[in-house]
């Protein structure tokens, strides 16, 4: 763990860049290729890059466990509340003329809330994912000794 | 492309077989970005060669490295395989020419979605509106699928202190 420093100033250079770039894919993505699915999973891999360097417990202690599990769950709900306001803003379930003062800025705002809600949930969960599978031989040592 | 495969079959070190298929996802990757499908080449290039290998390198350090050797002689799955893919190849032939405007995939409702979608929604790229918009039931599902996902490998892989503790009392019983 000494002799890798060129690794880890590398990373350290780039993590930054690679979290811009997936924010840069999310709120490109009405314009440009991207979106949610692809945005999510960049900023994942950016963490899990992270964790690969500098070890789990180190990305662990900058994403807790508690934390990704929320985030899981709340994606989901992010996006399926946005289906709930069109309801009870008058519409159908999903329909999102109804959430701005005219039909365009309804539809921005309703595609952006949902691909908010697809990047918290798949990143979370490729990065719960990643925890799980890094930490269950650690897991299971510590429950050996 | 088919090197990459065809190593992935013969090779018996897993860790050569994770590096393959890493390198055949960023084939397939390119592919997709000759066919004018970024998007879907983006998901490729990050999960199937990035996340995908990474999660699978975690499973080889968990599992050990080498595969064992197969218990039949693999002549029947291989007659199978042989079959059903002579069958989808057949099917092939009946589909309309690539890229024909005339298909019916080409008729249906995708000219709809390119003329009045961005009008509608103000949003340039097709994609994301079919995605978010008129297909939205469809991707909402597809999140609740990433989340199934992650739920299960919490459920199966996560262990918490009390179980730990009542795992290693199961083990001492035995012993």
């Amino acid at each position: 763990m000494r002799l890798d420093i060129i690794l880890r100033v590398i990373a350290k250079l780039l993590i930054p860049f690679a979290l811009v770039f997936g924010l840069y894919v999310q709120f490109h993505g009405d314009y440009g290729p991207g979106g949610g699915f692809q945005a999510g999973v960049i900023v994942a891999a950016a963490v899990i890059f992270y964790a690969l360097i500098y070890g789990l417990p180190a990305a662990r202690r900058v994403v807790p466990d508690a934390l990704v599990e929320f985030l899981l769950a709340f994606g989901v709900l992010l996006y399926s509340g946005v289906g709930i306001a069109s309801i009870l803003l008058g519409g159908n379930f999903l329909d999102y003329f109804v959430l701005g003062a005219d039909p365009i800025s309804g539809q921005h705002r309703g595609i952006f809330w949902v691909e908010a809600g697809v990047l918290i949930t798949v990143a979370a969960v490729m990065l719960k994912i990643f925890y799980v599978f890094a930490a269950r031989k650690r897991d299971a040592g510590e429950a050996g000794q | 492309m088919g090197a990459a495969a065809i190593g992935v079959a013969r090779q018996r070190n897993l860790y050569g077989v994770v590096l393959l298929s890493g390198i055949y996802s960023f084939l397939m990757a390119t592919v997709m970005v000759v066919l004018d499908a970024v998007d879907v080449a983006m998901t490729e290039a990050a999960v199937g060669a990035g996340i995908s290998t990474v999660l699978l390198f975690g499973a080889i350090h968990l599992t050990g490295g080498t595969e064992s050797k197969p218990i039949h002689r693999p002549w029947l799955p291989l007659f199978v395989v042989t079959v059903t893919g002579a069958m989808l190849v057949y099917g092939t032939l009946g589909l309309p020419a690539f890229s024909d405007p005339k298909a019916p995939i080409h008729q249906h409702v995708a000219p709809r979605y390119l003329k009045e979608g961005p009008e509608k929604t103000g949003v340039p790229n097709v994609v994301t509106v079919v995605l978010a918009s008129y297909r939205g039931f469809d991707t909402l599902g597809e999140t609740f699928v990433v989340f199934t996902a992650g739920i299960g490998v919490i459920a199966l892989l996560r262990r918490r202190s009390p179980r730990r503790t009542r795992e290693k009392d199961d083990e001492g019983g035995r012993a």
